[in-house]
């Protein structure tokens, strides 16, 4: 019997998997409608964002990809301006400083509400400013709250009382912030999301409140008091924010809900961007660039970016130590030809550390590129057409790009003072254990600004310095950076004291800056009112979608 | 049998404690803390960070506290995402990851099966050359280089089927599953067709020849038990080794996997992360190992019987 069957059997297999094959494939090329022409009828905005965020937690996160959830779901004091950066009402709809410039005094909207229906008052400041405080919860952006009287020591512990950090409650609309010195930047500082404030009910609900990795910020339990609410927390897939109506501007934000996707590959998302799956891309990727600007020059987006790609030189490092040597390397990077022929992202050659047109904060231009005057100075150093020049190893994280930039640079050296560099790179958690315990002589390194002033680029290459890292120490620099820039009035002040600042460092050289970045982006013909800034930071509350898709 | 299963078992506990103990000194020893940041971190974030972590303990307390934790089944919370356990990391990627493998490796028996049977059938024949070219050239190629191209020509020029993401739109699992099987697809193919030739030269295949059954049969009923032996013996390997190296492809097509993570937990140095997917993914492959060997054995009678020892 089976002899007879079995063949049948066979064929049924066989032709069922047919079946089956076509069924996939005709589903398949059925083209369901894309992400953006659904999103732009529902108001939803697609986001290629990166990596997974690490938590939503403000006083704990700390990249880019956290940020741009956060400030969807939360609220400062204040907000910027998303076209010139400066500061507009937030939460607190007006703000009084006093005449010595060391008290502000903010009042709040009336009637504001967490997303849970909660009254938010000027009492939720000084509560969630006290938890950003608490060294357990390990917030690394306390120092943003380092500007306010006595938080810095209240941090360090050498004050136990929150009561003498320059901040109280007046009322429930009236919050007082006194300051160390005058900072004329500490009003953009209030829209950095570790100075959000945090609903205390919610997390002394999961935990303590200086208990790290609590589950307050999952889906179902979050509550904020921005013009979003969170709806969803895929882990790896997407993060998806709902309009909060209890927003107190609801009514002008335009979007309905933005969905967040961690893409962490920038190929995938462009893809992605292509099949009209997102809105925005997090990036673009370099060998992209060339055809969009030729084919689709509308959807991509290059801006200046408040960020410096530099070189750390370790002056602890014998050879290193000589001023002239470190000039002489700093006048042969070509850095023009960097970064057009290498790097063709349309990033802009540096010559200081802070970038040009910091609230317009312009450095000093000192360095340039002279491969003549760099042998003049090897040949005072004692190395006459690199001659006797000492093994020099630049180390860098393991990044085709950063690999890029230093094989240039390393030919550049070889060119035009004949020495020889060899190049080492190292994972990541290793490269950061190298450079700060200062096992490097020369090192690749990038900033990106926190927070828009000269001061944010300079204070980090003070003698104690945590991101120093170079060995280099200079009091005067110290005294400038840290006493008399903070005692500087008026932004023209400061900015002069910041410029023999500067000057002194592009004289010194223990780092080299190369670069300033740019922000590249693919965005939808149909988002709206996405404003180009330095920080790169949307404003989700004025942007709005429209129109057919291209 | 069952004897043969509760031994392979027990073999397995040394296994995984020696896996713990490698990779638990492993982690602890590599440069680069868990929260080591481009940003330097203050010393007193360290310090309460570490309490909290109990990496402040020494480090015998912390592995036997470790093991303590994996006996009760938790693997502790992940450094990385504050907030979340590894468990529950665990538990979110690896059904996504298991999915995924499930599809590759139909993907792998059916094409490697069919390929390596019409090889075996007519062996250096065009029907055997061509199939196995092919074979070697699956081998050859690597997923991150299949995958783009398959997503370059299917997603892109054709349009035809998503190139990204999982269970967002119809059809987004094909590309994946294609990619990550194609590669195992050429070794079964080989292997069948290796199977198929040797089990086909059989004296009980002859018999059937003459006893006159269609060809048909001889080769799929009587031929492929035998021939599918090595097949089977390298499923269960591969079935973990496929879950475990889905990273690639779940990179390229934005697969919210284990895998992923996986490799991530490496380079975060995310220690629980790193040990509780190591031991998840160590146990994994013990287990298919384990029921690769029953159905193997299962299979051959001729294994049974060494197991069994001689009937008297």
């Amino acid at each position: 019997m089976s002899e007879t069957i079995s063949p049948a059997t066979g064929s049924i297999i066989l032709s069922s998997f047919r079946t089956i094959t076509l069924v996939l494939f005709l589903t398949a090329c059925e083209s369901p409608e894309t992400r953006v022409a659904s999103g732009n009828k529902t108001g939803t905005l697609h986001w290629g964002n990166g990596t997974e965020p690490q938590s939503l937690d403000p006083h704990i996160a700390t990249g880019v990809p956290e940020h741009h959830i956060i400030s969807a779901l939360m609220e400062g004091l204040v907000r910027k301006d998303s076209n010139t950066l400066e500061p507009v009402p937030g939460v607190a709809e007006s703000w009084a400083i006093s005449e010595d410039s060391l008290v502000y005094t903010f009042r709040l909207r009336p009637d504001l509400k967490w997303s849970n229906g909660d009254a938010l008052d000027a009492h939720d400041f000084v509560w969630s400013w006290w938890r950003a405080l608490q060294p357990a919860l390990g917030n690394l952006y306390a120092y943003m709250y380092f500007p306010i009287a006595n938080a810095r020591r209240y941090y360090e512990g050498k004050l136990t009382e929150f009561d003498e950090v320059g901040v109280k409650a007046l009322d429930k609309l009236t919050l007082q912030v006194s300051l160390e010195n005058p900072t004329p930047y500490f009003l953009q500082l209030l829209d950095h999301y570790s100075m959000f404030p945090v609903h205390q009910a919610t997390i002394e609900n999961f935990g303590k409140a200086d208990q790290r990795g609590t589950r307050w910020t999952h889906e179902g339990n979050m509550v904020s008091n921005g013009p979003f609410k969170l709806k969803k927390w895929s882990i790896n897939r997407e993060i998806i924010v709902e309009r909060n109506a209890l927003y107190y501007d609801n009514a002008n934000v335009r979007l309905n809900a933005i969905v967040y996707y961690p893409i962490e590959n920038g190929t995938t998302e462009e893809r992605m961007f292509r099949a009209e799956q997102l809105h925005y891309t997090n990036d673009v990727p370099i060998d992209k660039i060339e055809t969009y600007s030729n084919k689709k020059a509308h959807s991509l987006r290059i801006n200046p970016y408040l960020g410096t790609y530099y070189y750390r030189l370790n002056t602890r490092v014998e050879h290193l130590q000589n001023k002239k040597v470190r000039r002489a390397l700093a006048l042969t990077i070509d850095r023009e030809r960097l970064t057009k022929h290498v790097l063709k992202g349309r990033q802009i050659p540096a010559y200081a550390m802070t970038p040009p047109d910091t609230k317009g904060y312009f450095p000093p231009v000192s360095l340039e590129f002279d491969p003549e005057k760099a042998r003049e100075l090897m040949a005072l150093s004692g190395y006459p057409n690199g001659k006797g020049f000492p093994p020099t190893e630049i180390l860098y994280n393991t990044n085709e790009a950063h690999r890029k930039v230093a094989v240039a640079i390393q030919q550049m050296w070889k060119k035009h003072l004949n020495i020889d560099v060899s190049l080492i790179n190292q994972e990541w958690k290793v490269y950061l254990d190298s450079e700060t315990s200062g096992d490097y002589q020369i090192s690749r390194a990038g900033w990106i600004g926190d927070y828009v002033d000269p001061n944010n680029f300079l204070d980090m290459f003070i003698c104690e310095g945590g991101n120093n890292r170079t060995g280099w120490c200079n009091t005067e620099y110290d005294r400038l950076v840290l006493e008399e820039a903070p005692r500087g009035e008026t932004d023209e002040e400061r900015f002069d004291i910041f410029r023999k600042a500067e000057t002194i460092l592009m004289d010194e050289l223990p780092i080299i800056p190369i670069y300033t970045y740019t922000s590249k982006n693919l965005v939808h013909a149909s988002v709206k009112n996405l404003d180009p800034n330095i920080l790169n930071q949307p404003s989700y509350t004025q942007i709005y979608l429209e129109g057919e898709t291209d | 049998m069952l004897r043969f299963a509760l031994g392979r078992i027990l073999q397995a506990i040394p296994v995984l404690l020696a896996v713990i103990t490698i990779t638990f000194l492993l982690v602890h020893s590599a440069p680069g803390g868990p929260f080591s940041a481009d940003k330097a971190v203050p010393p007193e974030v360290l310090i309460a960070l570490e309490a909290q972590y109990k990496l402040d303990l020494p480090l015998w307390q912390q592995y036997s506290g470790y093991l303590g934790d994996v006996l009760r089944g938790d693997f502790g919370p992940s450094f990385k995402y504050p907030g979340r356990t590894v468990n529950e990391l665990i538990a979110t990627g690896f059904p996504v990851t298991a999915e995924l493998g499930i599809y590759a490796m139909l993907v792998a028996i059916s094409i490697g099966v069919i390929a390596g049977v019409l090889a075996a059938v007519r062996p250096n024949s065009i029907q055997d050359y061509v199939p196995m070219s092919l074979a070697m050239i699956g081998i050859c190629m690597p997923s991150f280089l299949l995958g783009p191209l398959l997503v370059l020509f299917f997603g892109i020029y054709l349009e035809w089927l998503p190139i990204s993401g999982w269970n967002n739109m119809p059809g987004d699992k094909i590309l994946p599953a294609i990619t990550l099987g194609t590669g195992y697809a050429a070794y079964v193919a080989r292997l069948t067709r290796g199977g198929m030739i040797e089990v086909l030269s059989q004296d009980y295949i002859r018999t059937a020849r003459a006893k006159g059954l269609p060809e048909f049969l001889i080769v799929f009923k009587h031929g492929l038990r035998g021939g599918l032996i090595p097949v089977v013996a390298f499923l269960g390997p591969a079935f973990a080794g496929m879950l475990g190296g889905s990273f690639v492809v779940e990179t390229i097509f934005d697969i919210p996997g284990l895998g992923r993570f996986y490799v991530q937990a490496a380079f975060n140095r995310d220690y629980t992360m790193i040990l509780g997917t190591t031991v998840f993914f160590a146990g994994l492959i013990i287990i298919f190992n384990i029921i690769s060997d029953i159905l193997a054995m299962w299979m051959n009678p001729r294994l049974q019987s060494k197991t069994h020892g001689p009937e008297k």
